[in-house]
């Protein structure tokens, strides 16, 4: 502390001390369960291009992209397969957004807190049913109805965007209303001190500031539905058709890509062709689902300077 | 005394807890001065600030007995705009926090929520409102970048420029140099004394002694009651209550 104590004794530097057995241990357990997870996702993937890349080089780019799927006569047209995916999932979104936003809006921002408590829970409660059930409900009780609407059966795209959009839904409203809780009060208070109305402060104030985290909100629910098979397989109809327009585009039974490969799988001998296919379906469902994540990733980080202003 | 904008008549406020903030709080604000609310945490400062601008609504559950008049009407009366309160009664928060976006954003954003959307009145009144914050100088170039890089002192006069660039009547400011050094604090004491020419302004100050520099007039809180209210050198000279004394003295709190 005084200058009477001189100068103080260099730090020794020649030899490291030896570290703590423990610490080598726990830090060896680490690296090895983090490197082996990483090994494993490399794994897979491998396996998976393995087994589907030959199906390109095999059908031809053209031969997958025909409208016809067929195995048996060696048609392999994915687009029917694609739209069914496509029509579903477009459907289950422009159902689940919307009303899982403003279910969120409303469950954050306008019910009473007695009402938050009970409403929040028992969504939550809702994600953890089992997809298979909600498919029998749709078997047994959605199918019936569209079809007494006058659709030529009740098994349709419509039916499969109805079960997903519910199965999406409590993971929209639950993650965006955390979202919107996690927005500081203080914008809250700023906003409306400067004489904006409650809903300007929602619209203006607290829906934008939450915008990353309801973004994913929005790509968790629709990446829940992307991937769901069984509920879709059950309700959907299963015909790998191309719904036509003139028809009513949502009411026709569809086949989706994952319904594809979970009814098709324990039928086909291994190596062969068709075998080949249903895994590169697995590839191209890999690439969109990839896509959507690159999608989402980009639209946070467009909010990112903002997000270093310190929300969330 | 004898132009007061506002008349708090026997305010008392109960949080939803049960807590008593206030009891039976009577004051009147005159026009055009600076009236410090000082004393120790806990004395009802904040609240009752809150309660000026009925941002106190937001608590749930609490309770309020009394009357607030506002240039003559009754702010608790049920059939008055809020919304129009809020903009003639403006606030400035201890914790200086921009909304998200670029400087210019928040300024006009008071303005555009009330439909003003002119570009003219827009700026005109941005760079009005930074002038009389003191910060022009400083952002006039840089009036799209995002609030969140200004500096702590910054921000605090950003947050002061919005609630002016409503044009209020009277300005709330809750401890308005809270965590900031004491360059800033100066320059924002200093811009009060062109503020008051224009508005009415009510303040929670950071210490006595800086009561003591900005205040017109204050009132000393004490557990949610009004112990004395009188004009600067009567509550910091010559205090006529024991409490006041002890507490203007340093003796407490």
């Amino acid at each position: 502390m005084t200058a009477q104590q001189g100068v103080p004794s260099p730090l020794p530097v020649d030899e490291a001390p030896p570290r703590p057995k423990r610490e080598i241990v726990i830090e060896a357990f680490i690296r090895v369960a983090g490197v082996s997870t990483i090994i494993i996702i490399i794994l897979i993937f491998a396996f998976l291009l393995k087994e589907g890349l030959p199906a390109f080089f095999k059908v031809s780019i053209t031969g997958l992209l025909a409208r016809r799927w067929y195995p048996i006569e060696d048609m392999f047209g994915l687009l029917p397969l694609l739209v069914g995916s496509l029509l579903v999932t477009v459907g289950a979104v422009v159902i689940a957004v919307p009303l899982g936003l403003t279910t969120a809006v409303f469950l954050g921002e306008l019910a009473p807190p007695w009402l938050r408590e009970i409403l929040k829970p028992v969504i939550e409660v809702l994600a953890g049913i089992p997809s298979i059930v909600l498919g029998f409900l749709g078997w047994v009780v959605l199918a019936p109805a569209i079809q007494n609407m006058g659709a030529p059966t009740g098994l349709t795209a419509f039916t499969g965007s109805l079960i997903l959009a519910y199965m999406a839904l409590p993971t929209i409203i639950s993650i965006t209303e955390d979202a919107l809780y996690a927005v500081p009060k203080e914008y809250r208070d700023g906003s409306l001190a400067l004489g904006a109305t409650h809903w300007q402060t929602i619209y203006k104030v607290v829906l934008p500031a939450a915008r990353s985290g309801i973004v994913i909100a929005i790509m968790l629910g629709i990446g829940r539905a992307i991937g769901e098979t069984m509920a879709v397989m059950l309700v959907t109809g299963n015909a790998a058709n191309i719904p036509s327009l003139s028809d009513g585009l949502y009411f026709q039974p569809v086949r989706t890509l994952t319904a594809t490969i979970a009814a098709e799988m324990g039928e086909v001998a291994s190596g062969s062709l068709h075998y080949n296919v249903l895994f590169a379906i697995g590839i191209v469902l890999f690439v969109i689902t990839f896509l959507i994540n690159s999608l989402a990733t980009w639209i946070i980080g467009g909010n990112g300077g903002r997000r270093r202003g310190g929300q969330i | 005394m004898t132009d007061s904008i506002i008349n708090i008549q026997n305010i008392s406020f109960t949080y939803g807890d049960g807590t008593e903030a206030l009891k039976n709080v009577s004051l009147k604000i005159p026009r055009n001065e600076v009236f410090v609310l000082f004393g120790p945490s806990r004395a009802g400062k904040t609240t009752l600030m809150r309660l000026l601008n009925r941002l106190s609504d937001l608590q749930e559950g609490a309770t309020h007995a009394g009357d607030v008049e506002f240039a003559g009407q009754n702010i608790f009366n049920k059939n008055i705009d809020v919304i129009a309160l809020r903009r003639r009664i403006g606030m400035v928060f201890a914790v200086p926090i921009p909304l998200p976006g670029t400087i210019y954003e928040n300024l006009t954003f008071g303005l555009k929520m009330a439909g003003i959307k002119d570009a003219n009145t827009l700026n005109e009144r941005v760079e009005t409102s930074l002038r009389q914050s003191a910060l022009w100088d400083e952002v006039k170039d840089r009036l799209d970048d995002s609030a969140f890089a200004l500096s702590g002192g910054q921000k605090q006069r950003l947050c002061l420029a919005r609630s002016l660039a409503l044009e209020p009547d009277v300005i709330l400011l809750d401890n308005p140099t809270s965590g900031l050094d004491p360059i800033s604090t100066s320059i924002v004491e200093q811009s009060l004394t062109e503020l008051k020419k224009q508005y009415t302004i009510i303040m929670v100050p950071h210490s006595v002694q800086q009561a003591s520099r900005v205040a017109d007039r204050a009132a000393f809180l004490l557990d949610g009651e009004v112990i004395e209210v009188g004009g600067q050198a009567q509550i910091f000279l010559h205090p006529k209550e024991k409490k006041t004394e002890d507490y203007v003295t340093g003796r407490f709190g």
